[in-house]
């Protein structure tokens, strides 16, 4: 007896079907709106950095710090994931989706011991953006150079 | 001594007993419309364990020693067991079973190990082998994230279709003849692979194997789905409960109102947020252990179908951007003997 | 009035910025995690050629906290350092500039996973 016969393009199109799609008039304006709510309390910690006598670059370190020790701890805490479930890319765009992304594996991989699961995995998800980020700013770099010997 | 019809099929003769089941559950399982029907439920999902993976050892182990105590047998009198699960090289079923001395034999077959190691525990016993066969599996919802997807608290958005690992164990001891429910046919599924290759919808990517080993059942023994009261799938979940039912259709066995998935029993998914369903080893081990064999002792059925449905990739296979092939084990179960 | 508009131009970039995330994730294929790649890559040419600057001037924390601004950050970083050093820049530039965030990543994962577990989800 031979499997069913159908084949793999007919049953893309039966599982497209059967599948529900992504209600993105849900998603997209939660993503807008926990995004831009994160974005706002960064604009809140900057201006209250400012206030403290920090220049604009400084406070936006600082700023960033900041988010990254909140979705630090709200990850501890078991919160960010929950608060992903309804922001989605709301949640993995900003920062501290980057910081997400760090904490939670040093959280889950502890167990398999100090070395090769905390800090051998803390960087299994956020890795790539900092190797493809540092590529591409190394990239830009020597353009700007080769341009300025041009010049 | 089994009686092969087909490739895939065997007739059980003999027709072994399900002597005792047992079905141990998590937190959500026990918020499910099948919390009763379990023999435990623990809300706290670690069982008393430091990692996630010695809480399923435990949840494995509390499946086990709940069967043997129902069927009044210790393990020395269990000539051999099958079992297996999700995490790599079966370690839940390794150290669940270290402590008993148990004749092992470790099974793959993803989520569909309870049908494959129920439908050798089954044709051991019908052909001899053993007097009795033990058949178990486990998964847990962290332990499979944890291996297969993401960290646990890592913010993640799920597709529709996705579906949840249950974080359940299931156990049965099959013996030689004695009350019902009896064992009394296996098909041994082939693999299917259509190409799907969305981690996110592993209904979808089961259904063929599904619709293959049910249709070869049929058309073996002459049977169609009127012949019994209901078939069970592991956990197609909606997606693949509803492509399983379109294949049938086109091979002209309709099995819409006959059938229900194990995924879509053991969780509310209105209320539940289980997305297409349940999924894992455990989700078919708990609904056959704790529900459908309890349905078949008490009469509520008298013939049933039960195949559990598994996904056959691994973790590399995705990346590597490979299709995920899936099986589909049957095992019918009935009141009657053979 | 300023401050509130301020928050205002964050909002409307930040969420913007989110949203277009978000649409990338319901009708692409493409992984939550290839899309942050996506974004800081993305943050590196536009600060390259000129365009994030002004959108950081305009939405401040809207256009720095997303992780385009870590691309830009990197961008920015560099040109500093190639300004300075000439080539040696290039290597050393990005990652000074994205330090404090990578720094503080590691050391709050390092404390969180000291003081935290990871929980069962329902």
């Amino acid at each position: 007896m031979s499997q069913t016969k159908i084949t793999s393009r007919e049953y893309e199109e039966l599982n497209k079907k059967a599948s529900p799609g992504t209600k993105s008039y849900k998603t997209i304006p939660s993503a807008f709106l926990i995004g831009g709510f994160i974005c706002v309390i960064g604009q809140a910690l900057t201006n209250f950095y400012m206030s403290l006598g920090l220049v604009k670059d400084e406070a936006s370190a600082v700023t960033s710090i900041s988010l990254i020790f909140l979705s630090a701890l709200l990850t501890g805490l078991n919160v960010y994931d929950n608060i992903a479930k309804v922001g989605g890319a709301g949640t993995l765009v900003p920062i501290t989706g980057f910081a997400n992304s760090v904490v939670s594996p040093a959280l889950e991989f502890k167990s398999e011991g100090y070395v090769l699961g905390l800090g051998a995995k803390m960087f299994i998800i956020a890795g790539p953006v900092i190797v493809y980020g540092t590529l591409a700013s190394v990239i830009y770099g020597v353009i700007l150079w080769a341009v300025g010997l041009i010049f | 001594m089994p009686n092969r019809i087909s490739r895939s099929t065997i007739l059980l003769p003999n027709s072994p007993s399900i002597l005792a089941s047992a079905a141990v559950g998590g937190k959500k399982e026990g918020e499910g419309p099948l919390r009763e029907d379990f023999d435990l439920l623990s809300e706290d999902t670690t069982f008393g364990e430091k990692t996630w993976e010695k809480a399923e050892m435990r949840m494995q182990m509390d499946a086990e020693s709940r069967a043997l105590k129902k069927a009044g047998l210790h393990p020395e009198d269990i000539d051999v067991v099958f079992a297996g699960d999700l995490l790599n090289q079966c370690i839940s079923s390794a150290y669940s079973l270290r402590g008993l001395a148990i004749p092992y034999i470790g099974l793959y077959g993803a989520c569909s190990t309870m049908a494959e190691s129920l439908m050798l525990a089954s044709l051991f016993v019908d052909g001899g082998i053993a007097r009795r066969a033990m058949a178990v599996t486990s998964s847990h919802f962290c332990t499979a994230e944890r291996q297969f997807r993401f960290p646990l608290e890592y913010g993640g958005q799920r597709t529709p279709t996705a579906q949840w690992t249950a974080t359940a164990s299931g156990c049965l001891i099959v013996g030689e003849k004695n009350e019902p429910p009896y064992a009394r046919a296996v098909c041994v599924g082939k693999i299917g692979d259509l190409g799907i290759k969305d981690l996110n919808n592993m209904g979808a990517a089961m259904a063929p194997a599904a619709a293959d080993t049910l249709k070869t059942f049929f058309q073996d023994t002459g049977t169609s789905p009127e012949n019994y009261d209901r078939i069970f799938t592991g956990d197609l979940g909606q997606v693949g409960s509803d492509l399983l039912y379109e294949l049938m259709e086109r091979e002209g066995i309709p099995l819409k109102g006959r059938h229900d998935d194990c995924g879509l029993l053991l969780y509310d998914r209105e209320t539940q947020d289980v997305h297409a369903g349940g999924s894992g080893c455990g989700c078919s081990a708990g609904v056959l252990c704790g529900h459908i064999l309890k349905l078949l002792k008490n009469g509520t059925y008298e013939n049933v179908l039960f195949m559990a449905t598994g996904a056959l990739m691994s973790p590399t296979s995705v990346q590597q951007g490979e299709s995920i092939p899936g099986i589909a084990h049957l095992v019918h179960l009935s009141r009657k003997p053979q | 009035m300023d401050m509130l508009l301020d928050y205002g131009k964050a909002f409307l970039i930040g969420g913007l910025l989110c949203a277009i995330g978000q649409v990338l994730i319901d009708y692409t294929k493409l992984t939550p995690a290839r899309i942050l790649v996506s974004y800081v890559v993305a943050g590196v040419i536009l600060g390259g050629i000129g365009l994030y600057g002004p959108l950081v001037e305009f939405a401040g924390a809207g256009a720095s906290v997303p992780l385009t601004g870590f691309g830009y950050l990197l961008s920015k970083g560099v040109r500093e350092a190639v300004a300075a050093h000439g080539l040696l820049g290039a290597m050393t530039g990005g990652l000074t500039a994205a330090a404090a965030g990578i720094t503080a990543a590691i050391v709050f994962g390092f404390l969180a996973a000291l003081l935290f577990k990871s929980g069962d989800k329902s």
